[in-house]
């Protein structure tokens, strides 16, 4: 920290906030994205046998990375509990939060931050032991389920058996790691956490065939990355980054071909990967920025067959989180 | 009597009998298990013996049977129904029955690949690979000094005792961290010349040259005076290049971190809590007041919000943007409270120390410094290195805590691991734990022994 940003930070501070440092500038400064993950969350973000950070979270910031230095590499992650995460972004200590945040109005509203967008479809699920011989959450009345504590999760089923008139038994936990324990030996009748959270925990069971995941989705998780609010050219950044990997699975480019696909005479194509126009200057980058993020990170489906696809041992299949044209919901603007 | 007249009588022996061995039954196995184990079962003599008799037996073969139960089920899981390799890199699959999506054919207990896979990262944290032999040297200097340190005969000692506590954790942060610490000059320059007037004022003062005030308080601004000297001269040694890779300490993790946030807290903890008790006693109230309501306070919170606020709170008064180390953070934190409780610890020590050992310094003309350095402090000390050893086998563990702000020691790595699918069992997390609790007991074991072999070593005259 040179003594003169300390001094400038410190009269900004002095003027009321009003001042907002350009978070671009002070990235471009320090050298690389700062961005918050999760301590620990399969196929988000959690790390490998040598300690690199992996999952899908952890590739939306290195594709902020290659969009802003053309270089995967310049970002540092600091893992977050659920508690501090957001005190994190807006104290400043991380440039970018993308911790499998859900995306809510008093989140977006009240805490003077800005949801960049939508990079997973999340869902509450369920899953019973195939012996209850239940094929819908509507014939769990009276069961006993096992949750994590403090969690919204534990705030949507309590609503969810309220609403439809059934009686329950919670039994909660700090960690899905005792979770899943309680469940497998038979606590509880019901296990219930995020769509992929539950994919993930299943893994852990003695005898995963012996279960099964019931086919209501009780809650709507769209988990996506979270900047502050107040510096629209970063807010851009962060949203242009998650649409253009979108985008470039929509048009077929991937890491593999992006440099064929350089010399393309496509329009939208030369404009997305910026071979025409000045998509990149407008927000402060190189016109090359969608071309890198492709090139060294690649499109949203390679980072999701990656991550939580069905080669992994997660094995989610696309769902809702497919392209629109492929009967999911994922829509990306256009870059014209 | 006479021996003439023993002789004569025929029935008295004329030699000893021979030394017959003992009885089978009562030496050896056997017998210790009549003594010790038999002895409060065998007594039929009346109803209620037979009804006492009958309950040590249940309970005796009960509680056998529970411990040896518990003993085989461990065994059973580290070793029988383990997996040991993984040579084809199935990663989860070989520690997984095919029902599970794996290839073992039975139930698999400890999944050892895992550990042998995760290892890197239990020990060393992020740490980047190719550095570790930085991190290999801490240990090596610290483990070397150690066992001089411990063996009697060692020569040098004294030195070896001053390197480590000195040059040892400078030389330790450097490796670690690499140098090239980018502190301003003039914050360094601030610390180094500060100190070094406090330090001239404290000398001058206890020489009467600075007037009344100085020469009451001298002493405590020379100290006040050093500490700012180490503090500058710290962050000067840590600001030049040694041509290493500087690695920011978000990278490390495991038992690495554990190592260096343990020892900070003991290595400054022992100073600062015999400082704030001997202030605790002091017949000035200023620093009576200033260690009571620093002690109360520290006392007053748990660990967990000391470093949550360090955390979450602190960075919102610091202007926006300014990178405040969380390791560092931490550290201070854990520093500061457990000199809280050392204090406590050795005021213990103070207060078991008989007035007369006072007045005795005092008839040998003794000033108060002299008095505690020579003949208050090394027995109060002494009596209290049970203590002493608690809070730091307590520290050991409260280290943990520094997961909630997002550094990974040894169990929050271990934890961390748990997220990897590519891993997730029925069992990783069991072999984890047993991971993490084995290497937790090996440190505080061995620091409980150490402290009995110091109470037996010292106990001169105190022995009952």
């Amino acid at each position: 920290m040179k003594l003169k940003q300390t001094i400038l930070a410190i009269a900004g501070v002095a003027l009321a906030g009003s001042l907002q440092a350009a978070t671009l500038d002070d990235v471009k400064a320090k050298g690389h994205v700062q961005c918050g993950v999760s301590q620990g969350l399969p196929g988000f973000s959690n790390t490998d046998d040598a300690g690199n950070w992996t999952g899908i979270d952890v590739d939306y910031c290195r594709a902020m990375a290659a969009a802003i230095f053309g270089d995967a590499s310049k970002v540092k992650f600091t893992p977050l509990s659920a508690k501090e995460r957001f005190t994190a972004l807006s104290s400043g200590e991380i440039d970018v939060l993308s911790r499998n945040t859900t995306w809510t109005m008093t989140r977006d509203t009240q805490l003077g931050l800005n949801f960049a967008g939508v990079l997973y479809y999340d869902g509450q699920g369920m899953m019973v032991p195939r012996e209850l011989g239940v094929t819908s959450a509507k014939e769990l009345d009276g069961a006993a389920i096992c949750v994590n504590t403090g969690t919204t999760t534990e705030l949507n089923i309590t609503d969810y058996f309220k609403s439809n008139g059934m009686s329950f038994e919670l039994v909660a936990f700090e960690k899905s790691d005792e979770v899943v324990k309680a469940y497998d030996s038979g606590r509880c009748n019901v296990f219930t956490t995020d769509r992929s959270g539950v994919a993930a925990e299943r893994l852990k069971l003695t005898n995963p065939n012996d279960h099964m995941v019931l086919p209501e989705i009780i809650s709507k998780e769209p988990l996506g990355p979270v900047v502050r609010q107040g510096d629209d050219q970063w807010f851009n950044i962060a949203k242009w980054t998650l649409n253009a990997m979108i985008n470039a699975e929509e048009m077929g480019v991937d890491s593999g071909n992006v440099a064929d696909m350089m010399k393309s005479e496509d329009p939208s194509m030369q404009r997305l990967l910026g071979t025409s126009g000045d998509f990149g200057k407008e927000i402060g980058l190189e016109n090359n920025w969608a071309a890198n993020i492709i090139g060294m990170v690649g499109n949203y489906k390679e980072i999701y067959e990656k991550n939580v696809g069905p080669d992994t041992p997660l094995k989610l299949q696309r769902g809702v989180n497919a392209l629109w044209k492929s009967g999911g919901i994922l829509y990306a603007p256009p870059i014209r | 009597m006479t021996n003439q007249t023993s002789r004569d009588i025929a029935y008295l022996r004329t030699e000893d009998a021979p030394v017959l061995p003992p009885p089978v039954d009562s030496i050896g196995l056997i017998g210790w298990f009549k003594k010790n184990i038999l002895s409060s079962m065998n007594d039929f003599s009346s109803f209620g013996a037979a009804v006492s008799s009958v309950f040590y037996a249940v309970l005796t073969f009960g509680l056998l049977y529970i411990g040896l139960s518990l003993l085989w089920g461990l065994f059973d899981f580290t070793v029988l129904s383990a997996v040991f390799n993984d040579p084809e890199g199935l990663k989860r699959g070989v520690c997984t029955t095919v029902a599970q999506g794996g290839v073992a054919e039975n139930a698999v207990g400890a999944c050892w690949p895992y550990v042998k896979a995760k290892w890197q990262l239990f020990v060393y944290g992020r740490y980047p690979a190719e550095e570790l032999w930085r991190v290999d040297l801490v240990f090596i200097m610290l483990a070397v000094g150690i066992l001089w340190l411990i063996w009697e005969k060692a020569p040098f000692r004294k030195w070896v005792g001053l390197f480590m506590l000195t040059a040892y954790p400078v030389i330790a942060l450097i490796l670690l961290g690499g140098g090239k610490a980018d502190y301003e000059q003039s914050t360094v320059g601030f610390f180094l010349i500060a100190g070094a007037l406090f330090y001239l004022a404290g000398v001058l003062g206890l020489r009467d040259k600075l007037g009344e005030v100085l020469l009451a308080f001298g002493g405590g601004v020379k100290v006040f005076g050093i500490a700012l000297l180490v503090i500058g001269l710290v962050m000067l040694f840590l600001s030049f290049d040694y041509g290493l890779e500087k690695v920011a300490t978000d990278r490390w993790g495991g038992l690495m971190l554990t190592l260096v946030v343990a020892l900070t807290g003991i290595v400054a903890s022992l100073p600062i809590g015999i400082v704030l008790a001997l202030g605790r006693r002091s017949k000035l109230p200023l620093f009576r007041v200033l260690s009571v309501a620093y002690i109360e306070f520290w006392r007053g919170v748990p660990l967990i919000s000391v470093l949550f606020m360090s955390s979450v709170m602190l960075p919102l008064f610091l202007p926006e943007g300014t990178d405040f180390d969380k390791l560092l953070r931490a550290l201070i934190g854990v520093a500061l409270f457990s000199s809280a409780y050392m204090a406590e610890v050795v005021r213990g020590g103070l207060q078991a120390i008989s007035k007369g050992q006072y007045e005795g310094a005092q008839a040998l003309g003794l000033n108060a410094n002299q008095t505690n350095k020579m003949i208050i402090l090394p027995q109060a000390l002494k009596i209290v290195i049970p203590g002493i050893v608690n809070t730091f086998i307590g520290l050991f563990k409260d280290t943990t805590l520094v997961l909630i702000i997002g550094l990974f020691d040894l169990l929050g790595i271990i934890q961390n691991t748990f997220a990897d699918a590519n891993w997730a069992t029925p069992t990783t997390s069991m072999t984890g734990y047993l991971v993490a609790g084995f290497i937790f007991w090996l440190f505080c074991f061995g620091m409980s022994r150490y402290s009995i072999f110091l109470e037996d070593k010292l106990h001169t005259g105190h022995k009952r």
